[in-house]
């Protein structure tokens, strides 16, 4: 199941009218626990605003007068409460992950959140990142605008798309530095785009062309030495020039396919890029 | 006890004081070392030993990542000040989960970039000081003066 199929569990720690507030301690060590456990949770004190209630199934926690939860008229809302009176921060984050599972809420935590996030403000629609990217993470709308289509086929820890970017409108908002990481992007930034210093320029021109040659030695090399060995340690020398010259983890690269697999995706790629382009062509002529 | 009425306009999530000031959404990335620890757990602290009500988050990626409709609930509401990382980042991964931030209405703390102090401050300041970048900026402090290429890039 896709993550984007499932519900989230909504927390809330109420401390105001018919209940004890937590001691300040007790309070952070809870939320603390709450939060490293991946749950969203909502401290509503009587004071101030909080988000609006929606339908998304709420678990009110509270140290509620006489020690019983209340009962709840829920307006269209699916709300249990929970009496949390002596409980320590770990039994409520069990009475938190029970409650998650009867509700069959979504796990939070199965998956390291690493996916391109796109700045519209700069992105021109050029469709490099979906010729680029070999896992089809990239994809257009119906109206042929580029799109994050698959944020969990990213390859965790990767930026490579945002390398190739010639705007620099592809973040990563968990990667150590910007722009990248959604800093404001700098004329130096600019400049270093224009100067194409991406993958595929350090590699010497297009990736794929020069995969597609490596390809093509490879096969004439075996069919005349079968040398194995020397076909490997000229991949590996390709693959740590990438690894240093765009941050991809080496066990991204690693993990690739075969060149000819890569060939056959880059192609699949390139020709969707192609088509939204020529739609968008199309488009403008209307 | 009466029971609790659970509706858009419950007391459960608001009150009545008048005037409101701006929500307060902390995110606390969990699932990076991006954010410093000694700071996030810092503003959780104060926040937490402050009596006002707040949202918190494990983690704004996630969330965007599952287009959670929480994004759209934490989106709306009114003015909002916001705890998490770049006011960029923050801005579009609202956006990609199809709940935008309102550009007059939001203020985006960072941090990744100022202290504790600094982002406690901002947020029980009932002033908001929107900071969603608009259009496509680029940081002028970086430009060499004379360079005209960098220069032209830059909105007018």
């Amino acid at each position: 199941m896709s993550i984007q199929d499932q519900t989230t569990l909504r927390v809330v720690l109420y401390e105001g009218d018919g209940s004890s507030p937590l001691a300040a301690a007790e309070r952070l060590a809870t939320l603390t626990a709450l939060l490293d456990k991946g749950f969203a949770v909502t401290r509503a004190t009587g004071h101030g605003r909080v988000a609006p209630a929606d339908r998304t199934t709420h678990l009110v926690l509270g140290r509620f007068n006489g020690g019983q939860a209340p009962e709840v008229e829920a307006d269209g809302v699916k709300v249990r409460c929970r009496d949390i009176t002596g409980m320590d921060a770990a039994a409520i984050t069990a009475t938190v992950e029970s409650a998650r599972v009867e509700s069959k809420s979504a796990q939070p935590g199965e998956w390291k959140p690493w996916f391109p996030v796109i700045d519209y403000d700069r992105c021109t629609n050029c469709m490099q990142c979906l010729s680029f990217c070999l896992f089809g993470v990239y994809g257009v709308d119906a109206g042929q605008k580029i799109q994050v289509q698959n944020n969990d086929n990213c390859k965790t820890n990767c930026p490579a798309c945002s390398r190739v970017c010639p705007e620099a409108a592809i973040m990563f908002p968990k990667y150590k530095s910007g722009p990248i990481n959604g800093d404001v992007v700098s004329a130096e930034d600019l400049q270093r785009e224009k100067m194409k210093v991406d993958i595929s320029a350090l590699l010497g021109g297009d990736v794929y062309s020069m995969l597609r040659q490596r390809s093509e030695r490879a096969q004439t090399r075996f069919s005349k030495e079968r040398d194995a060995n020397k076909a490997l340690t000229e991949r590996q020398k390709c693959l740590v020039k990438l690894a240093q010259s765009g941050d991809i983890p080496a066990e991204v690269l690693m993990s690739l396919p075969s060149p000819d697999e890569i060939l056959r995706r880059a192609e699949e790629a390139k020709a969707k890029a192609q088509a939204a382009i020529a739609a968008n062509e199309a488009l403008k002529q209307l | 006890m009466q029971p609790f009425v659970v509706s858009r306009d419950s007391p459960l999530y608001k009150s009545t004081d008048m005037p409101m000031p701006p929500r307060i959404l902390y995110c606390h990335c969990a699932y990076a070392q991006v954010v410093p620890r000694e700071v996030k757990e810092a503003v959780l602290k104060k926040l937490s030993e402050s009596g006002v009500a707040f949202d918190a988050v494990a983690d704004l990626c996630e969330l965007s990542a599952r287009r959670d409709p929480a994004l759209q609930r934490l989106a709306e509401g009114g003015a909002v000040k916001i705890a998490a990382c770049y006011p960029r980042a923050v801005k579009w991964l609202f956006a990609a989960a199809g709940a935008a931030l309102p550009l007059d209405s939001a203020e985006v703390l960072n941090m990744r970039v100022q202290t504790a102090d600094e982002v406690a401050a901002a947020l029980f300041d009932s002033v908001l000081h929107p900071n969603l970048p608009t259009g496509k900026s680029t940081d002028a402090a970086a430009l060499a003066p004379n360079d005209s290429t960098a220069q032209a890039a830059l909105p007018q």
